[in-house]
């Protein structure tokens, strides 16, 4: 590979799939992910690896999700009509704890929306897309670069949390282009292999890290895997104590973990006056915004979540006694995240900023509302 | 109980949770016949299922097990296939199962012709949720989503493979149990996917609504209703006439020349990584 080069946001998580060591991939086209489906028709045969278009969204997750239980590293991409139909399986992901990755480049909607323009309106769907209680983990890239960096690090929290972990792009970060510098060899995680006999192995122990290791089919572990609720052993229970410590179990593997999993940028958080709270293709507008602005004198800074879920409240709580007024959130949508940042904080003016015309943020735009809110 | 089918169950996981007179524990017997018969490796077989009555078996089977979500057993054993080819993979579902919420995945599964086997627990209703019907309930029989008589013409799964170009096509049922058993064993031999209609029964929720006797009857009735590929071409040949008045069971097709899925895709990493 050159040393720097002109690639696409889709392109760059195709890359870092391959640098972190995915075996499998399964696909159904739709926009605007699609170069992500063809990169890897076209680059995982030579290396002796899998790539299947399957007949639909919800066939390309179900069969990501049982090749990641015969041990391999799996992925696939779609948008949001495609990630609605995948829901239910990445419900199932989640209850069998079977480490996928998904990345959803972000179109507008409801229904089929407009499929090739940006959009930020999945960013509730990832979190709550599926029923019931259940946690995830969901990373936001805002370049081409964290396109590569945030595709590594879903491959190695999934395997490290057992657990399905969901890229949310938006249409302008997968297909932007940037010159990047790509590394060489990224850091790489494997899950946790039991050690134990399989006599002795209980497949959904609550250890005390809440991440038991996993067997893998076809290794004489002869274990069984449920969508039910299920006990240590993987047999469905109604037992209500049996119960209640595997749904806490999956969701605090998540939330106890916080401070390993939760990753936010800051910039100018300790002086400033005022704040964006921004993520993926609208933060790329607010940086821009708020360099004119601290030229002009405007005490602002940035606060960008690299971690949307878990939500980084943490981060934002630790605002508490700075000298923040207001913060301001811009998104393309009609206001998902604001809700999280409006519960996280107390005595700071949270404002919206929403757009949902399929058109991007402009900095100007940005620059208005903040000198509007002084 | 049989030492054959005794040694693949998990024995402290019964009793199961079927109906008395359910013929699903039949249909079960004759896959782990089947499954002994071959001598299949039982650490290298993978058993998928879906939801529904037949799909619980899962649980009770002394392999590798998936029980998946409602319809989707085929594309999840289809990603366990693909990635490691070694291992046998066995689908086991229902018909609402694999040919309604699934049905696109069934033909899918075919055409692709990759090596799974599938036997459709086949008791035409949906059993688990109380007796709605399902797309192989006949025309005019009640189900608890058809009070004034059923409309809807039933699939013939058999046929319905044939036409989605199945390589192994065969129906048995719960009262020909030696019979189902050779057909799911030459299923389960068979190098590519393979279909296995097993016709069941549903005292609970279908027989008793349509007044089909007791469990037993039931049983019986494809005794009187059925006949064998094999004696019906006798008779065609004979007689000169197709006995539509039964239902056919016996291996339809058995065809050994279609490529087999995975083995393709090996071929083609090969000449590929060789840079042919």
């Amino acid at each position: 590979m050159k040393d720097i080069e002109l690639i696409q946001g889709n392109e760059a998580c195709v890359e870092a799939a391959l640098k972190a060591g995915i075996d499998f991939y399964a696909g159904y086209p739709i926009s605007p992910s699609t170069e992500i489906t063809e990169l890897f028709a076209q680059k995982l045969i030579p290396l002796g690896k899998k790539f299947i278009q399957m007949e639909d969204e919800i066939a390309s997750m179900a069969a990501i999700i049982g090749a990641s239980l015969t041990g391999k590293k799996v992925m696939t991409a779609t948008s949001g009509p495609g990630f609605t139909l995948m829901q239910e399986n990445i419900g199932f992901a989640a209850a069998t704890e079977t480490p996928c990755v998904v990345i959803n480049v972000q179109r507008a909607g409801p229904s089929t929306g407009l499929p090739t323009t940006p959009a930020q309106g999945d960013m509730m769907q990832a979190r709550w897309g599926s029923h019931g209680d259940y946690s995830i983990i969901a990373l936001v890239p805002y370049s081409v670069r964290e396109c590569f960096d945030l595709t590594v690090r879903a491959f190695n929290l999934a395997e490290k949390y057992r657990t399905p972990v969901i890229v949310l792009m938006d249409e302008i970060i997968g297909h932007m282009r940037e010159n990047v510098k790509l590394p060489d060899t990224v850091n790489v995680v494997n899950r946790a292999k039991p050690v134990e006999t399989p006599d002795d192995h209980i497949q959904y122990k609550n250890t005390e890290d809440l991440v038991p290791p996993m067997a893998t089919l076809g290794t004489g572990y002869k274990f069984h895997v449920t969508g039910l609720t299920h006990d240590e052993q993987g047999f469905p229970t109604s037992n209500p104590t049996t119960i209640e410590k595997f749904i806490t179990r999956i969701n605090e593997k998540i939330h106890a973990n916080y401070d390993d999993i939760v990753d936010v940028q800051e910039h100018d958080t300790e002086d400033s006056e005022y704040l964006f709270f921004c993520y993926g293709s609208a933060a790329r507008s607010c940086y821009k915004a708020y360099k004119l602005a601290r030229e002009q004198g405007i005490k602002v800074g940035i606060m960008r979540p690299r971690t949307i879920w878990p939500f980084p409240k943490k981060h934002l709580q630790g605002l508490k006694h700075s000298s923040i007024k207001k913060i301001i959130v811009p998104e393309l949508n009609r206001g998902q995240i604001v809700r999280e940042v409006e519960a996280s904080v107390t005595g700071i003016e949270v404002i919206p900023v929403n757009k949902y015309n399929g058109e991007l943020f402009t900095p100007q735009e940005l620059l208005d509302v903040l000198k509007g809110v002084r | 109980m049989n030492s054959k089918i005794l040694k693949h169950l998990r024995q402290d996981k019964l009793p199961h949770i079927w109906c008395p007179g359910c013929a699903h524990g039949i249909v079960l017997r004759s896959l782990l016949e089947a499954i002994d018969n071959t001598g299949l490796n039982t650490s290298k077989t993978v058993i998928v299922a879906g939801i529904g009555c037949a799909s619980r078996a899962s649980g009770y089977l002394d392999f590798d097990t998936v029980h998946t979500v409602h319809g989707r057993a085929i594309p999840y054993a289809t990603g366990i296939k693909l990635a490691n080819p070694e291992l046998k993979v066995i689908v086991i579902t229902g018909d609402g199962d694999a040919t309604a919420i699934g049905g696109n995945h069934l033909i899918h599964g075919i055409r692709r012709n990759i090596d799974i086997t599938t036997v459709i627990f086949n008791n035409n209703v949906y059993g688990m949720t109380s007796g709605q019907y399902s797309p192989t309930t006949p025309s005019g029989a009640w189900a608890a989503t058809s009070p004034y008589g059923h409309l809807d013409r039933p699939f013939d799964i058999c046929e319905l493979a044939i036409g989605a170009g199945a390589t192994y096509v065969a129906r048995g049922t719960a009262y020909h149990q030696t019979q189902l058993t050779k057909l799911i064993e030459k299923g389960i031999k068979h190098n590519g996917f393979a279909v296995i209609d097993a016709l069941s029964t549903c005292p609970t929720y279908f027989g008793r609504k349509n007044k089909r006797g007791t469990a037993a009857d039931m049983i019986t009735w494809f005794k009187e209703n059925t006949i064998t590929v094999k004696a019906n071409s006798v008779n065609d040949i004979n007689q000169n006439k197709d006995d539509n008045s039964k239902m056919k069971i016996g291996e339809f097709r058995n065809i050994n020349d279609v490529p087999e899925f995975t083995n393709e895709y090996q071929k083609l990493i090969t000449q590929v990584m060789k840079g042919e």
